[in-house]
């Protein structure tokens, strides 16, 4: 067992776990936080996505332990003060999700991938939103109004 | 209200929990003292169990047990079953070999649960599962469904050329005199490709056996909780229905995948009561790929037979359906009645014969998937259509128009089985045409030219049957159930409603749907009303989701629910407002007396009848009413799909330009969710012609079973669709006038895209057409060209 602990959506954690535990696994199991879904276990489908100091990341394929020290954003996490994140609010807005379980990844997912437009000056249309979610598999939508969401949400944030 | 009601875009109630993460599916539940499952699967696809030596794995740390095929004999227990009974050509049953929950004596696909470990933790139940050791014996393995009937190779004892059944439809005679005396034939030869579902959720069950109240209680990952309780109790024998409460709480997609019931959620169940505590079994994707119900599947040979002016005089067609190594819930009735019935399309072809043989393979089973044998029939049609038109020298549009059903002709009664209620065929045509703006194409195909690019355009009308029914008629036809639906509408003393369904939500947002239909009926605020589903302890008996049934079927059944309180609220108010009964009308959630101003509100009611002080005498006090509703006929949804794409000569790679679906899928309640499904179904549509394929080797190894070799429809792969519902025609035996919408996407696209590619490139390719296939065939053509 080793001990990790790291800031999530916040609040400070500390578990003993074995370092084997994925961080996925961690955030789900250890502290409850079920809103990062796992859909592949192979950093293909992106239903895992989180954010580890403000970058996103799938948290199926990496090791709790290396985060020691960092501070995480789940889904549970994203809304500030009981308001949803406008990606958040984009998303039920335009009708971008139906099961929802790949929906948490994706809304993560777009967080960062907009953030990222803005810092480098990139205009945020249908082709740069389509190539950005590349990593994120929906088997619902058929990404239509995904894509439209992301757009949305791009604005106003 | 009026804003939520019947024909708005409300948004979803459902939402909220799923962008906060706050949703719940099987995976999220955590059982005090729950232990984890992992399966021991085979590697090989057809070999003998020897021994199985389990003393290893039970030595190691946390293990609660390991058990064997052997255990589940020794408890008694059944198999797993196919629902539907079809028969050959000779009046013969189907043959059904065993389905054990745990393989027995043998196992016959990569993936086939041998044995299965229980631990405290999952790694702990994944490091013993490896320390299992079977002796396998062998066997050649038989994979491709063209070459089963002769391979030699003994699937099922007794099953001989592992033949599940030879089945037909249709006047042969009167086909094969048509062929006789016709002008034209166009052949075709066609392979429907295998594919893997993949809903996003993996496939997951926690079983717990209660000792104290000797009951069981199942999370699962279901379409239809109802039936797996069925199953699980009356066929494996797990558990008394009545003491077995299933539940499929928030499910991550499904596209049929999950209406069947799989070995590991009775496995899980059974294992809870040896090792008294709950266990839990989560597949991770690799498993889901080897061991989900594929779908598709088919070789087909199809011919028309045409006279002088591309009128269609019949349609003669076989198909070979592969059926995996075991038969899976329906899937018997996938390529038969929901494949072969559909053959007419939206065409007047006056004669019609198909038979169909269904193959065992050392594959894994297959069944419904998204369209569930209507993708199928739509491939096989309209592929042959456009071959029709090429060899007529006819627009791809005027041979449909040519053919259509006249809109005069319904109730249309076709070839092969099916009376279609109601359609208009033409004015789809004609929108579809407009939208992809057709007259242009010569033009725009210039404009790649000049670019060096090859530009196609590829059409496909579509028809589908939806909300299979009547009980009666499927009953005689070998179903093993009724496939009616209910509903309960209940209310509380504050107005409150809860609207029990027995249909089940994993994407299709009947949680508002539903709500809104009841709103508008009932006229109570929208809000106001909460949709129960997936909890067989909840919820009224129900048949699940599936065949785009749930509104058609379940909606109804909540229409007739919503007049059962209406007549026992005017019988109330009658009483209230000292009228006749047949004077009280009912509108907008006000019962009133007909031609006054003296009304009561609908809360009025529901308070008189739950708090009775002045009370109609004899009428029983409670407003909570519940309806069965099993429909008079299928639903005919219908429409036109236009693909125009681009295809790059040097690399081969297939870019849509643009996609144009109208559909005419009768009344709609809320156009958004409909477009949404729409979308839904033409991504994994689209994906069936350009990238997915299920791969098996010669030896049976399923060489496609990550992500990494399977190719999903990734949001760079697809462009934004033009998607257009049509005012239509309403259904004309249910009382919404709905029609179904959920699987028209995946049923339409994939002729569109493919008759699209084969305009492009000049040749027609199988599906997936990938760009080394496309390349491929360029070359090929070039080369023919260049030797010409
Ligand atoms: S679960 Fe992490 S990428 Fe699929
Ligand atoms: S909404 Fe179901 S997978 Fe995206």
């Amino acid at each position: 067992m080793t001990s990790v602990t790291m800031t999530v959506n916040g609040k400070a954690v500390t578990r003993d776990i074995e370092p084997r535990m994925l961080l996925s696994t961690f955030l789900r199991e250890e502290l409850g936080l079920t809103g990062t879904h796992v859909g592949c276990d192979t950093s293909q489908c992106g239903c895992c996505v989180v954010h580890v100091d403000g970058d996103s990341v799938k948290s199926c394929t990496a090791l709790a332990v290396q985060f020691d020290g960092a501070s995480v954003t789940t889904i549970e996490g994203l809304g500030q003060n009981g308001t949803l994140h406008p990606m958040q609010e984009a998303f039920r807005e335009n009708h971008g999700l139906q099961c929802g379980f790949c929906t948490t990844g994706m809304i993560m997912s777009s967080v960062d991938l907009v953030k990222k437009a803005k810092e480098q000056g990139i205009t945020i249309d249908e082709h740069y939103v389509r190539e950005g979610l590349e990593g994120n598999i929906c088997r619902c939508t058929g990404y239509h109004n995904i894509v439209k969401a992301v757009i949305a949400g791009a604005q106003a944030m | 209200m009026a804003t939520n009601g019947i024909g708005s875009s409300v948004k979803r109630k459902e939402d909220l929990r799923f962008i906060t993460g706050s949703g719940r599916y099987t995976d999220d539940i955590q059982l005090p003292h729950q232990a984890y499952a992992c399966f021991v699967r085979s590697p090989h696809a057809h070999a003998t169990i020897g021994s199985i030596d389990r003393s290893a794995a039970e030595a190691m740390p946390g293990v609660l047990g390991v058990f064997t095929g052997e255990d589940v004999a020794a408890d008694g227990l059944g198999g797993l079953i196919c629902g539907w009974m079809v028969k050959s050509k000779d009046g013969s049953p189907m043959k059904a070999g065993p389905h054990p929950i745990l393989a027995h004596g043998k196992v016959r696909y990569v993936g086939d649960h041998v044995a299965v470990v229980v631990a405290e933790t999952l790694q702990q139940a994944r490091d013993a599962a490896e320390a299992v050791i079977v002796d396998y014996g062998v066997l050649p393995a038989a994979v491709d469904v063209a070459k089963t009937h002769d391979s030699g190779i003994e699937i099922h004892t007794d099953i001989p050329n592992n033949l599940v059944y030879d089945w037909e439809i249709g006047d042969k005679a009167a086909t094969d005199a048509a062929f006789a005396n016709a002008k034209h034939v166009t052949r075709v030869e066609l392979i429907n490709n295998r594919l893997v579902p993949n809903a996003m959720e993996p496939r997951a069950a926690l079983g717990h056996y209660d000792a104290g109240m000797d009951a069981y209680t199942l999370y699962t990952t279901s379409q239809n909780p109802h039936v797996a309780r069925l199953v699980i109790s009356a066929f494996v024998g797990i558990a008394p229905e009545h003491k077995l409460t299933v539940i499929a709480p928030d499910v991550g997609g499904g596209f049929g995948s999950k209406i069947f019931i799989y070995a590991e959620e009775c496995v899980c169940l059974w294992a809870s009561k040896k090792v008294r505590r709950p266990v839990k079994w989560t597949a991770d994707r690799t498993e889901a790929f080897l061991s989900d119900a594929h779908g598709r599947d088919h070789v087909s040979v199809a011919e028309m037979a045409m006279d002088e002016n591309g009128q269609f005089l019949a349609l003669r067609v076989n198909t070979k359906a592969n059926m995996g190594a075991y038969l899976s819930t329906f899937s018997s009735c996938i390529p038969t009645y929901l494949y072969a019935t559909l053959l007419a399309g939206q065409y007047k072809t006056p004669a019609i014969y198909c038979d169909v043989q269904a193959y065992y393979t050392n594959t894994a089973p297959v069944d419904a998937y998204r369209g569930a044998g209507r993708p199928e029939a739509t491939y096989l049609l309209e592929t042959l259509v456009e071959e029709c038109a090429k060899d007529m020298q006819l627009d791809p549009a005027e041979i449909r128009r040519r053919n259509f059903i006249p809109k005069d002709a319904f109730p249309y009664q076709t070839p092969v089985a099916l009376q279609y209620d109601t359609g208009d065929y033409e004015p789809c045509l004609d929108k579809a045409l407009e939208l992809a703006d057709y007259a242009g194409f010569p033009e725009r195909r210039r404009q790649s030219e000049a670019k060096g690019k090859l530009r196609g355009i590829g059409f496909s009308a579509y028809i589908e049957a939806c909300g299979i029914a009547p009980s009666a008629v499927i009953g005689s036809l070998g179903a093993g159930v009724g496939l009616w639906e209910s509903a309960k509408v209940r209310f509380s003393h504050t107005g409150k409603v809860q609207v029990l369904t027995g249909t089940h939500s994993h994407g299709q947002g009947h949680e508002t749907t539903f709500a809104q239909l009841v709103a508008s009926k009932l006229g109570v605020a929208y809000e106001d009303v909460d949709v129960i589903h997936g909890d067989t302890s909840k919820t009224t008996v129900g048949m699940g989701t599936y065949g785009s049934r749930s509104l058609a079927v379940g909606g109804e059944a909540l229409v007739k629910a919503c007049d059962k309180v209406i007549a026992k609220g005017k019988k109330i108010a009658a009483h209230l407002l000292e009228a006749s009964e047949q004077d009280i009308v009912f509108q907008d959630g006000n019962f009133s007396v007909a031609g006054t101003d003296r009304s009561k509100s609908i809360g009025e009611i529901v308070f008189a009848a739950l708090v009775p002080h002045n009370y109609p005498p004899g009428l029983e006090p409670g407003m909570e009413e519940t309806a069965y509703y099993d429909p008079a006929n299928f639903t005919y949804p219908s429409g036109v799909y236009i693909c125009e794409l681009e295809v790059d000569p040097d690399s081969g790679v297939v870019e849509i330009q643009k996609f144009t679906a109208v559909d005419d899928f009768g009344n709609v309640i809320n156009p958004m969710i409909v477009e949404g499904q729409v979308h839904g179904g033409l991504a994994q549509g689209i994906g069936q012609a350009l990238l997915e394929n299920a791969v098996y080797d010669e030896s049976g190894q399923l060489i496609s079973a990550s992500y990494m070799d399977y190719t999903m429809p990734r949001a760079d792969d697809l462009p934004s669709f033009v998607v257009h519902t049509t005012a239509g025609t309403a259904c004309t035996h249910n009382s919404l006038g709905v029609k179904g919408c959920g699987e028209a996407g995946a049923i339409g696209s994939p002729p569109a895209v493919m008759n699209a590619v084969a305009d492009a490139i000049g040749t027609r390719i199988s599906m997936p057409a990938t760009p080394e296939k496309v390349w491929r065939a360029l070359q090929k053509t070039q080369l023919a060209q260049a030797a010409e």
